[in-house]
C-alpha cells in the first residue's frame, strides 16, 4: 500500500533530516500553502523556466566557448568558410553549431529562451499593472522586477554580441556610438570599456563575464528575493466568489501546484525544443566574421532591443557644439530618455497612485482592468508608445513590405511616438468605461431572459434573472462607488470646509488628479442599497426595475469626489 | 494556518453573509467524505485514541473510472517520453556531424527526440492532475502583514538598546571618524577600474591615412588606379594600405569613393580633394558608427543601413535625412607616381559619431 511506504519513506529519510533540522512544522507549512489559479499566474512562471533553461543551454555552451578575439583561421565543418580569419569567439561559435553534437541545438534553445524570456518579463508585467497586483505591499516586487527587466535587457545585448558575427558586431558598434554620445563621461566611459579604441580586442571577454556570472548572479538573487516575497505575501487572487482580502482560496503546493508547476518547466522546454528543432535563430554562419567595414542591410537587434533602435531612428539630427564641447542630442536622447522615462515612472507609479488616491492599505485581490479605467488607459499608452517605437526599429523592412515610403514611415513614427499614446489612453478609457456600464447594467437588471410579460394593466415588461454569485462576485468586486473602496482623497470636515492642504497648489494637484484616477460609471441608487439579496431578485420582480431607478444619485459608501461625474451615465443606463 | 472562512474584516465586500455561502461541493472539500473513505474503514485503520482527524486532503479523485482511463493514458505518455529520451542518446551515438547535411539531420533528431521527451513528461503530468487527483478548492486566512504593535515595540527596544549598548549614538567621534573612514574605502575600489582603457587623447580626432598612402579596395586589397574607376555612378569601399587587416584602424578609416561625372560635383564639397571626379567620403557614420553602405545611384544618396540617415554624394555628403546631425567627413585624394588613387593627407576633422570633445 501507497500509505505505508510513504510512511517508511519518512521513517528513515524525513527522521534523518528532521533530526539535524527540526523542519517538520515549517515543511508542513509549506505544502499545505495555497496557490490561487488563473491562467494569467503562470506568466512570471514563464519568465523563471525560461531563466533556468537559460542556465542549463548556457553552462552547456561555455564548455565549448571561447571567449576570444585574438585571430585565427576557421578549418571546420562549415565549408563556406574554411579559410577565414576570424576571431577565435566566431570560430568556436561555429564549432558549437556544427562540430559539437547537440550543439546547434543548445544554441538555438538558449537563444529561444533569452527571447521568451524577455518577453514572459513584459506580458508578466503588463498583467501586474493592469490588474494592479503592484498594490500595497508589493510595491518592493514591482521594484525588484523593473531591476530584472532592466538587467535582462542587458543581459540579453551582451549575450548575442559574444559570437562576434558581422551582425552582433554591428549592435556593438551602435552600443559603443551610444555610450561615446554621452556627455562628459562618454568618451571615457567607452575607452574604459573597450580598452581603448574600438573595437580592440577585449571587449568579448570583458562583456563574457559579465554575461555568464555578474548578471545572471545578479539575477539569481533577484529571482529569490522575488519568490521569497510572493511566497512570504502569498500570492493575490483574482476577484471571484468568497475570495476576499483576508483569505486565500487555491489548492496547495503538495501536490497540486507541485505538479502543475513541474508539468510547465517541462512544457515549456518542450516548446523551446519545437522552436529550436524547427525555427532557425541567429544563423551565424550566414552572416561573416565581424568587420568594421562591412554591414547588412536590414539589421535588426533582438525584439526587446527595438524601442531603443527605434527612438536612433526617428529622432532628428539635434546636436550643438558649445563651448568646444558637442550635445550629440540625436544619439543620446533617444538612447536614454525614453526608456528611462517609461522605467522611472513605471517605479514610482505605485507611490504615485496611492499619494492621488490616499489608499494606503492592503491589497490581495487583483482589480479588473476596466474598473480601473485611468491606470488601465496609462498602460495601454505606455504599451502604444514602446510599440510605435518598437516598430519604428524596423522601419526599412516595413517600409519595404508595406511600400510606404522610408522617410514617410519615419515621419509617421515621429507623429505617432507622441499621437499615439494619447489616442491610446483615450480610446482604452472609454472602452473601460464602456465596459463598466455594461457590468452596471448587469448588475441593475440582471441577465435578459428574452421573456416578455404582460401586466395587468396593460404594460409590457421584459423578465430578467439574476446573475450566478460567481460571475456577481466579479461584476461587484471594486466597482467604483462599492463600500470595499477606501475613501480617497482629502476630505472635507463637518462643515463642508475643505481641509487646508487641499487649498495648496499641490493639494489641488492631487485632487484634480484623484477625480481623474477614480473615473468611473457607478451602480444606480437601487443597487447601492439593496446590495445583499435585494438586487438580484428584486429586479427579477418588473415592479422593482422602474421603482430602483427613480434616482440617478451617486451610490451609498464613503464620498468620493469623482463618481457623480457618471452618474447622469448610470441613470441612462437603468432606462 | 488553519483552512477556515475569510471574515473579510478589512474590505467588507458589501454583503459579508450572502457572499460565503454554506459550503458548497467545490469550496470545501475538506470533511466532505471521498469515496474512498469507506474503504479505508473497511481496511480497519490503526487504532487511535480520540475521533478521527478529518482528512486534510481526499484520497481519490470523484471520477473513478475516469481516472482509471487517465492512468493508462499518463502510463503511455510517459512511456513514451522514455523513449524519446533513449531515442535522444541513440540520435547522440548514431548520427555523425562531419557535414552540413549531418548537422542538420542530427539536430532534427535530437529535437524532435527532446521535444517529445519533455513533451509528454508535461502533458502526462498535466493529465495526471487532472483527472487522477481529487478536486480541490481551499481557503486559508490571510493576516495583515505588519507586524503587531507590541512585536514593534520589542523591536525598537531592542534596536535602541542595541544601539546604546554599541554607542553608536552617544559616541560622536566615533560615529563620525567610522564615515569618514567608509567613505574613502568605497571609492578606493573604482580607482581600480582606471586601467581598464587608456584615456582617449586626442586619437578620435585622428586616423591612420596618411600623405601618400594608396587607397587598397576592401577585399582583393588591391590599388587603385583613378583610370581604372572609370564609370560614373560607381562606390567602393577603400582601406588604408597596410592596415586591411587591422580592425581598430578600419573602424575609423574605412572609405568609400565615388564617381562622378564632370559637372557633377558641387560645393560644399571640396573639389582639390578630388581626383577625375573622384571623390572620398568616411564610411563611418557620424550618427553612431555604422558603415554607410548603401548607394542610389540615380539620386546620389548615401544611406547608412543602421538608422537610415541620407548623404548627399555630390555635396559634400551633406546630411538629407536621419539622425546623423554631420556630413561624412571628406578625405583629400590625390594620385602617386604610378598613378594610383592616394590620400594626400589624414582626414581634417573626426571621423564616425560625435563625441563630448569633438568641438
Amino acid at each position: 500500500m501507497t500509505k505505508s511506504k510513504t510512511e517508511e519513506a519518512l521513517e528513515g529519510t524525513g527522521r534523518f533530516f528532521d533530526d539535524r533540522l527540526r523542519a517538520a512544522r515549517a515543511t508542513t507549512a509549506f505544502l499545505r500553502k495555497l496557490y490561487p489559479d488563473h491562467w494569467t499566474f503562470l506568466l512570471g512562471e514563464i519568465a523563471l523556466y525560461s531563466f533556468v533553461i537559460l542556465l542549463l543551454t548556457g553552462t552547456f555552451l561555455t564548455l565549448f566557448f571561447q571567449p576570444s578575439m585574438s585571430e585565427v583561421v576557421y578549418h571546420g565543418v562549415y565549408t563556406p568558410l574554411r579559410g577565414v580569419r576570424m576571431s577565435e569567439a566566431y570560430a568556436s561559435t561555429l564549432n558549437i553549431s556544427f562540430d559539437v553534437r547537440g550543439g546547434l541545438l543548445m544554441r538555438q534553445v538558449h537563444h529561444w529562451a533569452a527571447l521568451l524570456f524577455m518577453a514572459a518579463i513584459f506580458v508578466h508585467m503588463l498583467r501586474i499593472f493592469f490588474t494592479a497586483a503592484y498594490r500595497k505591499p508589493r510595491e518592493l516586487n514591482w521594484l525588484i522586477g523593473i531591476v530584472m527587466l532592466t538587467l535582462g535587457l542587458l543581459e540579453g545585448l551582451f549575450g548575442y554580441s559574444l559570437p562576434d558575427d558581422l551582425l552582433s558586431g554591428t549592435g556593438l558598434r551602435i552600443t559603443q556610438g551610444v555610450l561615446q554620445s554621452i556627455p562628459i563621461v562618454g568618451t571615457y566611459g567607452s575607452y574604459f570599456l573597450f580598452g581603448g579604441e574600438y573595437p580592440g580586442n577585449i571587449i568579448i571577454p570583458r562583456l563574457y563575464i559579465i554575461h555568464v556570472l555578474l548578471i545572471p548572479a545578479l539575477l539569481l538573487a533577484l529571482i529569490s528575493a522575488h519568490l521569497f516575497l510572493m511566497f512570504h505575501q502569498k500570492h493575490t487572487q483574482m476577484p471571484g466568489k468568497g475570495r476576499t482580502n483576508a483569505n486565500v482560496i487555491g489548492a496547495p503546493t503538495y501536490p497540486y501546484f507541485a505538479a502543475k508547476t513541474g508539468a510547465f518547466f517541462f512544457f515549456i522546454f518542450a516548446v523551446l525544443g519545437l522552436l529550436s528543432t524547427f525555427a532557425q535563430i541567429n544563423p551565424i554562419w550566414l552572416f561573416g566574421p565581424y568587420n568594421p567595414s562591412g554591414i547588412t542591410a536590414g539589421s535588426q537587434p533582438d525584439f526587446y532591443m527595438g524601442p531603443l533602435e527605434g527612438a536612433l531612428r526617428i529622432m532628428p539630427a539635434w546636436e550643438w557644439n558649445v563651448a568646444g564641447h558637442t550635445f550629440a542630442f540625436n544619439v543620446f536622447i533617444p538612447a536614454l530618455v525614453p526608456l528611462g522615462v517609461l522605467f522611472t515612472a513605471a517605479a514610482l507609479w505605485p507611490f504615485l497612485e496611492q499619494w492621488i488616491t490616499g489608499d494606503r492599505s492592503e491589497h490581495h485581490v487583483n482589480d479588473r482592468p476596466r474598473n480601473a479605467p485611468t491606470r488601465t488607459g496609462l498602460g495601454m499608452a505606455a504599451v502604444t508608445f514602446w510599440g510605435v517605437l518598437w516598430l519604428e526599429g524596423a522601419n526599412d523592412i516595413l517600409a519595404d513590405q508595406l511600400q510606404i515610403p522610408l522617410y514617410t514611415l519615419t515621419w509617421i513614427a515621429r507623429v505617432a511616438v507622441f499621437v499615439g499614446p494619447v489616442v491610446a489612453y483615450w480610446v482604452t478609457k472609454r472602452i473601460c468605461l464602456g465596459l463598466q456600464r455594461k457590468d452596471a447594467h448587469l448588475l441593475e437588471h440582471g441577465v435578459e431572459t428574452g421573456i416578455i410579460r404582460q401586466l395587468p394593466t396593460g404594460e409590457y415588461v421584459e423578465l430578467t434573472r439574476p446573475v450566478d454569485d460567481e460571475k456577481l462576485a466579479v461584476l461587484e468586486y471594486n466597482r467604483v462607488g462599492a463600500p470595499e473602496l477606501p475613501p480617497a482623497g482629502p476630505a472635507e470636515d463637518a462643515d463642508g470646509v475643505p481641509a487646508p492642504e487641499t487649498r495648496s497648489a499641490l493639494g489641488r494637484l492631487r485632487l484634480g488628479l484623484n477625480r481623474v484616477v477614480s473615473e468611473g460609471i457607478p451602480v444606480g441608487d437601487g443597487h447601492g442599497n439593496g446590495h445583499g439579496d435585494g438586487h438580484g431578485n428584486g429586479h427579477a420582480a418588473p415592479a422593482a426595475v422602474t421603482a430602483g431607478e427613480q434616482g440617478g444619485d451617486p451610490p451609498d459608501g464613503p464620498a468620493r469626489p469623482a463618481p457623480d461625474q457618471g452618474g447622469p451615465d448610470g441613470g441612462d443606463t437603468g432606462h | 494556518m488553519s483552512e477556515t472562512e475569510g471574515s473579510g474584516q478589512e474590505f467588507p465586500s458589501g454583503d459579508g453573509a450572502e457572499e460565503l455561502p454554506e459550503p458548497r461541493a467545490p469550496h470545501r472539500v475538506i470533511g466532505t467524505p471521498p469515496p474512498a473513505e469507506a474503504r479505508t474503514l473497511l481496511e480497519a485503520p490503526p487504532a487511535e485514541e480520540g475521533p478521527v482527524e478529518p482528512r486534510w486532503l481526499p484520497a481519490e479523485p470523484s471520477d473513478l473510472p475516469q481516472a482509471k482511463r487517465a492512468e493508462r493514458v499518463v502510463a503511455a505518455l510517459f512511456i513514451l517520453s522514455m523513449l524519446a529520451s533513449i531515442g535522444f542518446i541513440a540520435a547522440y551515438i548514431g548520427l555523425e556531424l562531419g557535414s552540413i547535411g549531418g548537422v542538420q539531420r542530427s539536430n532534427l533528431a535530437l529535437g524532435v527526440a527532446m521535444s517529445v521527451a519533455f513533451g509528454a513528461l508535461a502533458v502526462g503530468a498535466v493529465i495526471w492532475v487532472k483527472y487522477l487527483m481529487p478536486k480541490v478548492e481551499m481557503t486559508e486566512e490571510r493576516h495583515p502583514l505588519a507586524s503587531s504593535p507590541q512585536e514593534r515595540a520589542e523591536f525598537a527596544e531592542t534596536f535602541n538598546e542595541g544601539a546604546e549598548a554599541s554607542g553608536f549614538v552617544k559616541r560622536k567621534l566615533l560615529r563620525r571618524t567610522l564615515i569618514a573612514a567608509s567613505v574613502p574605502l568605497a571609492v578606493a575600489p573604482l580607482v581600480l577600474l582606471r586601467d581598464m582603457g587608456p584615456l582617449p587623447g586626442t586619437s578620435l580626432r585622428h586616423t591612420v591615412w596618411r600623405k601618400g598612402m594608396r587607397l587598397l579596395v576592401y577585399g582583393p586589397n588591391t590599388p587603385l588606379r583613378a583610370a581604372d574607376f572609370a564609370i560614373p555612378g560607381q562606390m567602393i569601399t577603400v582601406v588604408p594600405d597596410g592596415y586591411q587587416d587591422d580592425l581598430d584602424a578600419l573602424a575609423k578609416a574605412t572609405t568609400i569613393i565615388l564617381k562622378f561625372a564632370p559637372g557633377q560635383l558641387m560645393p560644399p564639397t571640396n573639389l582639390n580633394w578630388t581626383v577625375d571626379g573622384i571623390v572620398a567620403y568616411s564610411k563611418i557614420c557620424t550618427h553612431v558608427g555604422c558603415p554607410v553602405a548603401l548607394y542610389e545611384q540615380t539620386t546620389h544618396h548615401i544611406l547608412c543601413p543602421c538608422h537610415q540617415s541620407t548623404f548627399d554624394a555630390t555635396r559634400g555628403a551633406e546630411v538629407l535625412f536621419g539622425p546623423a546631425a554631420r556630413p561624412l567627413p571628406q578625405l583629400p585624394l590625390g594620385t602617386d607616381a604610378q598613378g594610383f588613387l592616394v590620400a594626400t593627407s589624414d582626414y581634417h576633422e573626426p571621423v564616425g559619431p560625435s563625441f563630448w570633445e569633438r568641438g
